[in-house]
């Protein structure tokens, strides 16, 4: 124990950066202002899918106030590359799938409505958007695809001639023959069909990028989750030029939840732009460009199968989805529901066996990307979802299906179906944990009360379970000064969850420095060298452990220096309380004097992850329909997390309900949509997309229960989606729930996401009409 | 074009817009008020609310040039009006707060927030809740799931902004 302590892992310490954020110092790319910085805009694409017949920017050009103004024609004639699709999969018959070109600017062809056409840049952005309305732009229209479920139909509309039926990819996962002999054995199958709505991530800070060039060298500011992965994609994919040819800057980040991770095209044009003109060009994207040219979420469509027994076991599954890709495939796009999310199919059961096939297809809409959970939350969906209805079908209670089926304690560590190695957990306990705190016992008083207000109460429960943690190595740097300040330097990347402050309790806790006299640096590629970013939940479980790994390498060579200073060997030196003690002395040296006498100590530490780690645990949501109105107002929400080892509460806790308000956004409200025919977004503002405000949620009542990681050297096993992935199917457990305790209303097993008051309604009116015809 | 005269955060300016600036481009772009934030071009989410004459208002939806003689109060300024903090501390009573309760994650939404609540506070002091959930329905924050904004806005209220913070159990 060290006076430090206080600050160390497992206490809530308020964050260093607020200070600043909340008197409106934050420092965000769109607030930089460089010297004769020009200002660019993006002509984007009204059509979902056409011909361009003529591009003529001669008029534009000549408006005033215009620098430049670039095409594909100009883009092509620099030579560069457009955005790269990192993800190539086989196709279950042994070939590659499709992977088409995605130029930076349009060329010839538009494939959805916000596809980037023209960069124009100028003096002021009213001059850059006053050009762009004169950019003489003829489309010859084509039929638009959009609808995930028919992408693959033969009647529909082809977007790329070498994918046949829209089709990116046909991938498999699993044990195809051992699981089609479970179902033919098995006596009892059910199956589902799901939609997993399309939605928008909606960083409040929507995506912007400032580039200049100077002395051979590209300098670009931007919001990242990562500036590594945006310098190397940059660097190797689209200008083919040395990374030590670009300085990639991230300051304050406005939310990122998947998206920053990746590059936009901006931020290449940008820097294009900016080396045209000698000059600092600032891109600073609307909110309508975040909806209709940044990426989207999701968008599954799944058909669902499990075989069980006549004890409600199940004995196998089987699984078949249709993704969406967007009319193009983004960097991870094809992972998301594939790799990324099918490994965790099985949840927290014992399936036996497990198949799964995903079909990727093109549609003119705008391509998916990771968001919060990326695969997993589809994942999980559809496993609550068929566990439902193993209740529903068996008579069960919801949480007697589980109990049968859920992993034991003792089948620790336990290899899924799937290839997921369960390390820790608990999983009948945590289930029953927040049950407890959820009083579902007193559930059918509520629900007595509820209808006598004219609202049918509903309980919903899920479970998950996803994997932490990926996306390879972390390495993290700290120096101490000789003035005993600290600077720690690492590849990761504050976008909200409060890093910084993370960090220094880890470092407080292991070393014994004191928060204060830390710095973090991150988002400079000047300064730290490697990175992968922050993204799936990693930083503080990969990030931390190769901060702690880098304590002990400081701690081994401030321990040959001291030992030098006293006169002793290394290893006979104690480390207590901050100092390190000669034995048999009062004799001792404080980190801060080995730095001093050393003019400087340095640490390093890299952690590769030998395997993902698995948070879990259970949500509980109670909820009032209006029968009425449809109208849905939820009333108590229960979460109970086991995410292995906690660092700071209040940071643990802030993602937690950040991640459920998406999740819960994502069940009821959220949804982009196009129009079937015309193939125009319908959802490009927050005036259309409906985003969850203070009104949605109440209170959630959080608590942990958790069991450190076997796998990570300081038990943690990432939280920073779990929220986003437990909600979902437990809201529209609960939906369903309530409408089947409406008279006539028990054959009631589904609800699409978003469960919309609309949606709802219509359905107490079926309920209704069904009844006065019986 | 007229010249106008503002009061922005006490200090008396005059100015000379264009009809068709925007209050929030006259902040952040001629006087490099930057905490004051542009996050959704329709008037929904409220990371631009600024107090015009103590009243809310969304600066995205407001021109300069209407508002000669008022008296603006950015996020930059609020501190001072907000005289509630402890000791040397830079921040207000409900800055204060925010920081306490973790109200805050990404940053950007921030600004609006706590200028939406100094107009609550000073208008109801004890509010319910129910009535702060009610009053940020115009401010939108996309990280926070508005839990401890909620609870930190109720804490300012109470005096009670010094505490560890949060509802949770952990």
């Amino acid at each position: 124990m060290n006076s430090i302590t206080k600050f160390g892992i497992g206490q809530t310490m308020t964050r260093q950066e607020d200070i600043r954020l909340l008197q409106g110092q934050g420092r965000y790319s769109a607030d930089l202002h460089w010297p004769h910085q020009a200002v660019a805009f993006v002509l984007r694409s009204p059509q979902s899918h056409a011909e361009i017949t003529r591009l003529d920017t001669a008029a534009a050009s000549k408006m005033p106030g215009v620098l430049l103004i670039l095409t594909h024609r100009e883009i092509d004639a620099e030579g560069l590359n457009g955005l790269p699709c990192w993800t190539k999969l086989p196709n279950r018959d042994g070939t590659l799938g499709y992977i088409p070109e995605r130029p930076l600017l349009a060329k010839n062809r538009v494939r959805f409505v916000g596809e980037p056409v023209a960069f124009i840049v100028a003096e002021s952005l009213n001059q850059a958007r006053s050009a762009a309305e004169a950019i003489d732009v003829v489309y010859k229209s084509l039929p638009s695809a959009t609808v995930t479920a028919d992408a693959l139909n033969q009647t529909t509309p082809q977007i790329w001639p070498d994918a046949p039926q829209n089709q990116a990819f046909d991938w498999q996962q699993g044990a195809e023959e051992a699981t089609n002999r479970a179902f033919a054995a098995a006596k009892n199958h059910l199956t589902v069909t799901l939609v997993n709505n399309r939605v928008a991530s909606s960083p409040m800070e929507p995506r912007a990028a400032i580039g200049k060039y100077e002395d051979g060298k590209f300098t670009l500011h931007s919001p990242t989750q990562g500036v590594h992965v945006i310098r190397d994609c940059l660097s190797r994919d689209i200008f083919k030029l040395p990374a030590d040819d670009f300085i990639i800057l991230s300051d304050d980040v406005g939310g990122g939840f998947g998206p920053k991770l990746f590059p936009g095209p901006e931020q290449a044009l940008v820097l294009s732009a900016a080396r045209r003109l000698g000059r600092p060009v600032k891109w600073v994207g609307e909110r309508s460009d975040n909806f209709m040219g940044e990426v989207h979420g999701r968008d599954n469509v799944t058909t669902a199968s499990i075989a069980f027994d006549d004890q409600a076991r199940i004995l196998a599954l089987r699984v078949e989805t249709i993704a969406n890709m967007g009319a193009y495939l983004s960097p991870f796009g094809p992972m998301i529901a594939t790799k990324a999310g099918t490994g965790m199919l099985t949840g927290l059961y014992d399936i036996p066996t497990a198949v799964v096939r995903v079909h990727g297809v093109f549609t003119n809409t705008v391509p998916v990307e990771a968001y919060r959970g990326a695969g997993r939350p589809e994942a999980t969906f559809v496993i609550e979802r068929l566990v439902d209805h193993l209740a529903y079908r068996t008579g069960l209670d919801r949480t007697e299906v589980r109990r049968r089926n859920l992993i034991r304690p003792e089948q620790l560590p336990y290899k899924t179906a799937l290839g997921q190695h369960y390390d820790s957990g608990e999983f009948a306990a945590i289930m029953d944990a927040a049950l407890a705190r959820s009083d579902q016992a007193g559930f059918a008083a509520r629900r007595v009360e509820s209808l006598k207000r004219g609202r049918l109460r509903g309980l919903g429960l899920a479970t998950y379970v996803e994997a932490c943690a990926g996306n390879g190595a972390e390495t993290a740097v700290i120096e101490m000064a000789a003035d005993g300040s600290v600077t720690l330097l690492i590849g990761t990347q504050n976008n909200g969850q409060g890093h910084e402050t993370a960090y220094a309790q880890i470092l407080a806790e292991t070393l014994g420095i004191d928060p204060q006299r830390v710095t973090l640096i991150q988002g400079d590629t000047r300064r730290v060298k490697t990175g992968n970013g922050t993204g799936g939940s990693r930083s503080v479980p990969i990030g931390g452990a190769a901060l702690q790994i880098a304590n002990q390498d400081f701690l081994a060579k401030s321990r040959v220096k001291a030992a030098e200073i006293l006169g002793c060997a290394a290893d006979d030196l104690r480390f207590e309380d901050s100092m390190l003690v000669k034995p048999d002395s009062n004799q001792k040296l404080s980190l801060v004097e080995v730095a001093a006498a050393a003019n400087g100590l340095s640490g390093t530490g890299t952690f590769t992850p030998s395997q993902a780690t698995y948070p879990n645990g259970c949500h509980v949501v109670e909820l009032e329909i209006e029968v009425a109105t449809g109208a849905t107002t939820i009333d108590r929400y229960t979460v109970v997390d086991d995410f292995g080892r906690t660092i700071n509460p209040a940071l643990l806790a802030g993602q937690v309900y950040g991640g459920i308000a998406q999740g819960v956004g994502q069940a009821l409200l959220e949804e982009c949509r196009y129009d079937a025919k015309s193939g125009q977004l319908l959802t490009a503002s927050f005036m259309d997309y409906a985003m969850p405000r203070g009104t949605l949620l109440p209170m959630i009542d959080f608590s942990l229960r958790n069991i450190p990681c076997q796998t990570n050297p300081l038990g943690i096993k990432g939280a920073g989606e779990a929220g986003a992935i437990g909600a979902p199917p437990t809201i529209i457990s609960a939906i369903v729930d309530a409408l089947q305790s409406l008279d006539g209303g028990a054959e009631i097993v589904h609800i699409d996401m978003p469960a919309t008051s609309q949606k709802i309604w219509q359905m107490i009116q079926e309920i209704h009409a069904k009844r006065r015809a019986a | 074009m007229t010249v106008i005269r503002l009061t922005i955060n006490q200090k008396p300016i005059d100015l000379d817009p264009p009809g068709n600036r925007l209050l929030i481009e006259t902040l952040r772009d001629e006087l490099h008020l930057t905490g004051t934030h542009s996050g959704c071009d329709t008037s929904q989410c409220g990371a631009c609310l600024v107090l015009i004459d103590g009243q809310s208002v969304k600066s995205c939806s407001v021109f300069t040039g209407e508002l000669d003689g008022a008296a603006i109060t950015t996020i930059e300024g609020l501190a001072a009006i907000d005289n509630f903090g402890e000791g040397d501390s830079p921040l207000g009573r409900i800055q204060t707060a925010f920081q306490q309760y973790h109200g805050l994650q990404c940053g950007f939404c921030t600004s609006g927030m706590v200028i939406s609540a100094s107009e609550l506070l000073a208008t109801t002091p004890h509010p319910t809740e129910a009535e702060i959930r009610h009053w940020l329905e115009g401010n939108i924050c996309r990280c926070t799931g508005y839990q401890n904004i909620i609870a930190a806005i109720m804490a300012a209220a109470t005096g009670s902004g010094t505490g560890e913070g949060g509802e949770s159990h952990v």
